[in-house]
């Protein structure tokens, strides 16, 4: 009798979900921007459990179901951030509330999901300018940790992930001959000078990282093999144990490297360690086209509203980056970064929006916040298009998302109406209403 | 030497001569104060000599085609650190009005010329916020390629900054507890401390002009006595006091904003602006009786905690409850976009177009007493112009031309073809030096900071 509750449960539900519950529909009569095709004018979206059934021109309301009219209005893929810190960190300035940097310099075995907060703020106001999912990074010297990608809904954080281990971050070394003082926190005490570098000590710090980098991925090869054989004395190693994934070209890793140099030895590197790279944030990309492009590497690049690198860089040198990407043919997404004040990764569409204005395709800039950054983190046959077999991640506006007066009308995750409230509208209405 | 004479002369002629006038036709001009006008905008000797449908080309002007483009008067960003050289903070004391950026510009700072692409043409440039009672600050134009005394607005009132809340403390009760090797805290580590410190130093002010106008009635009665002892700390508030130096405040909570307008009254100043205020819509009502401008982030958040409760809706808000408000930047990378930041007000609290453009012009020149300058444009302001290629709330559009008393600061093609030239510069001179720069990780020109 037990057994025969349990197994009725599941039907229960799914006849529930055809009819009443919240995660089937079908939106009509709206411009639908499929971004697998050209847009459809007064067009339809049917969702069923969560998942979209189709989109296209005359699809018939199944009996039953709720119809959701959007005249008027338009549907894009939910936006993707495909780089933040969201989660991990919740006010920049007090420490307690950071989940961003653990301690040492090799640790695959973390996982950034184990330390989202699904009750952070960031959440909901996020969300509520279309961002739907975002990759979130554990940050340090060299690996750093497992990325995380997240679904900006869900009462827990599994009810959030949609992969827990997306890619294994990875911060290429750098020759770092800096010596320019860091300017301290306003009114804070100035930190201790870091000691000078030379030229030929920084460049031995550098070989010396790359080597234990080398070291550590041979071992982690080293491990698997005893593993596979079965070797006596095997002992488990947890560290090791994550790096297999990635070894066996299951799992890439995500490389940032900044300038020129960097991306040259990361590539080196991913060549040498045969791994499946994404180059992230590499704002000097567009000095290594060539090689990017021969290797087919995807690239997550950071903000575009920054400034340049260089002094001598033209003013719009970050600009004009992702149309250079664009134009040679590399697969790219935009990442906000953000976990900082000026980085709100609710701007994201705001981020792809410059690159237009600089020369990317409109249609590419889109791509660049939906279906490229969901391909480039493996789970194109899940999300980024509105497409048969996908969940129902779904944007509602009144124009064009990348235009900053436009206002976001509804949001689904997984088919499921997200509420669109938060902490900063919540002040907006107790205070306008301030006697 | 008669050719010395003559290339003196040439040159002299070359600096002072008024630039050729100005015509741009057939645009959407944006005036900020008078609507919108489709035609012509004409600008001559340094000034908007004529806005209408049809405006006649004096002899010797430039035409500018505008089809298709807008026109609007160049951006007011009321809160920046660019050019400052070295620190912005005197962060030894907590009353550093003896201090001032003024003094201290470096007129070669790319950041000027980056804002300048961005469409800024003014810059209130303030001292940091590590001190309750900071610098002198100094109003600029972004002239670049001049000297740091051409760049600075003539007739524009000085200012002096104050600081309120979590920076002025940070010295006394630093994140963490005290930091080893730190011998002495200093005063104040907390908001009440804030309070007594700016209190104290007005109390000392007024007992100095008080010693002052003292002497002076002795001297216009013909009696001998030594004069007080200059203190330049002193005498900056003075001139506050005097409504000579226009206060402008760092702060967030609405307790501290509340506390800073007592206090001003109580020493009998006005309070020019309060700089962030992102808590200001708590007590909208408070802050318009006062008279005191906001001037604030779009939508920056979350980066301490006395930023926990900003909300986007700021601007709009006050602005809805009847306080001058204005978008600033505090930041050479977002000062580069002030028109898209403008652009969130209409999205967050429903500002018109005209409103949210308010925020980067003519609000910011009230809130500095320059708008008989800038900030719109009419007839006899300042030619301080843009021309975008779209308008100006859009994400897709970008500045094309730049233009300060008439000249033309920056123009987008020339920038794009001066650049392989520059290139070409740049390796010759390398090769000179003996191959690549080692460049440091990081080089933003100008330092960011946590605001």
């Amino acid at each position: 009798m037990r057994w025969l509750l349990i197994l009725a449960l599941p039907a229960f539900w799914l006849a529930a979900a055809d009819s009443d519950a919240g995660d089937s529909f079908l939106l009509r009569g709206g411009t639908i921007h499929t971004l697998s095709g050209a847009p459809i004018d007064n067009g339809s979206v049917l969702v069923r459990n969560g998942k979209i059934i189709g989109a296209g021109k005359d699809i018939a309301a199944p009996k039953g179901i709720k119809v959701i009219e959007i005249k008027g209005l338009q549907v894009y893929p939910g936006m993707i951030d495909a780089a933040t810190e969201i989660g991990l960190a919740e006010v920049d300035g007090v420490r307690e509330t950071l989940d961003i940097r653990e301690i040492g310099r090799f640790n695959p075995q973390l996982v950034a999901l184990t330390a989202v907060n699904p009750s952070s703020e960031h959440i909901p106001v996020t969300r509520a300018n279309g961002i739907t999912t975002a990759a979130t990074l554990p940050q340090g010297e060299l690996i750093s940790g497992q990325v995380s990608l997240i679904h900006l809904d869900g009462w827990t954080t599994d009810e959030m992930a949609v992969s827990r281990t997306a890619a294994l971050h990875l911060r290429i070394p750098s020759i770092q001959v800096s010596t320019r003082p860091v300017q301290p926190e306003e009114g804070a005490a100035p930190p201790p000078a870091a000691a000078p570098t030379t030229f030929a000590a920084a460049k031995q710090n550098f070989d010396k990282q790359i080597t234990e980098l080398n070291e550590f991925f041979d071992s982690a090869r080293r491990y698997r093999e005893a593993k596979n054989a079965k070797a006596a004395g095997f002992r488990p190693d947890l560290k090791l144990e994550a790096m297999i994934p990635v070894l066996e070209g299951k799992e890439p890793v995500l490389v940032t490297a900044i300038r020129e140099r960097e991306i040259r030895d990361a590539i080196a590197f991913a060549d040498k360690q045969k791994i499946k790279m994404i180059l992230c944030q590499a704002p000097e990309a567009y000095k290594v086209i060539k090689e990017i492009q021969q290797r087919d590497i995807p690239v997550i690049l950071g903000p575009t509203l920054e400034l340049p690198l260089n002094e001598d860089d033209p003013y719009d040198r970050a600009y004009t980056t992702p149309a250079e990407l664009q134009k040679a043919g590399i697969k790219f997404a935009i990442g906000t970064f953000s976990g900082t004040a000026s980085l709100s990764s609710r701007n994201l569409p705001y981020q792809a929006a410059q690159a237009v204005a600089f020369g990317l395709p409109h249609e590419e800039a889109l791509k660049a916040i939906t279906r490229n950054a969901a391909e480039i983190w493996g789970v194109g046959d899940r999300m980024g298009t509105i497409e048969e077999g996908k969940w129902a991640d779904l944007v509602i506006t009144d124009g064009d998302p990348l235009e900053t007066k436009t206002q976001i009308r509804q949001l689904f995750i997984k088919g499921k109406a997200v509420d669109l409230d938060n902490k900063q509208k919540q002040l907006y209405e107790k205070y306008l209403n301030r006697p | 030497m008669k050719t010395l004479v003559l290339l003196t002369l040439v040159c002299t002629a070359a600096v002072f001569a008024a630039d050729p006038p100005v015509l741009i036709q057939n645009a959407t001009i944006l005036t900020i104060t008078n609507g919108t006008v489709k035609g012509s905008i004409l600008l001559e000797n340094d000034k908007i000599a004529a806005i209408g449908e049809r405006v006649a080309a004096p002899a010797g002007a430039a035409v500018i085609d505008g089809s298709g483009k807008y026109v609007m008067p160049g951006i007011i960003d009321c809160h920046s650190h660019i050019m400052v050289d070295g620190g912005i903070n005197e962060a030894s004391v907590s009353v550093a009005s003896m201090a001032g950026i003024p003094d201290v510009l470096n007129p070669e700072a790319i950041a000027i010329y980056r804002a300048l692409a961005g469409g800024v043409t003014t810059v209130n440039v303030l001292h940091g916020s590590a001190d309750a009672i900071g610098g002198r600050t100094v109003v600029m134009k972004t002239r670049w390629g001049k000297s740091a005394e051409e760049m600075k607005f003539a007739g524009a009132l000085p200012g002096l900054k104050f600081a309120l809340g979590e920076n002025p403390k940070r010295r006394g009760n630093p994140a963490g507890g005290v930091p080893p090797g730190v011998v002495e805290l200093r005063y104040p580590a907390t908001r009440m401390g804030v309070e007594d410190v700016i209190r104290q130093a007005f109390s000392e002010a007024k007992a100095y002009r008080a010693n002052w106008e003292e002497w002076n009635a002795k001297a216009a009665r013909g009696e001998l006595a030594i004069p007080p002892a200059r203190d330049w700390k002193l005498e900056a508030l003075v001139e506050v006091l005097e409504g000579k130096r226009l206060v402008h405040v760092h702060c967030y909570r609405q307790d501290e904003i509340l506390m800073m307008l007592r206090v001003a009254e109580e020493a009998g100043f006005k309070v020019r602006t309060l700089q962030h205020a992102l808590e200001g819509y708590k007590v909208a009502g408070e802050i318009a009786r006062s008279g005191a401008g906001i001037s604030t982030f779009a939508d920056w958040w979350a980066y301490k905690m006395e930023a926990q409760d900003a909300i986007p809706y700021n601007a709009a808000l006050l602005t809805r409850k009847g306080v001058l408000v204005s978008l600033n930047s505090d930041d050479p990378e977002l000062m580069r976009h002030l028109d898209k930041e403008a652009a969130k007000a209409m999205k967050y609290g429903g500002l018109s177009e005209a409103e949210a453009l308010s925020l980067i012009t003519i609000n910011p020149a009230r809130q500095l007493m320059i708008d008989g300058r800038v900030g719109s444009l009419e007839v006899g302001k300042d030619a301080d112009v843009l021309l975008y290629d779209g308008h100006p709330l859009s994400n897709f559009s970008k500045v094309l031309k730049v233009w300060i008393d008439g000249h033309q600061y920056f123009d987008r093609d020339q920038d794009i073809a001066d650049r392989p030239k520059q290139e070409a510069e740049r390796k010759e001179l390398l090769r000179k030096l003996g191959g690549e720069p080692r460049r440091p990780a990081i080089e933003g020109g100008t330092e960011r900071q946590t605001p």
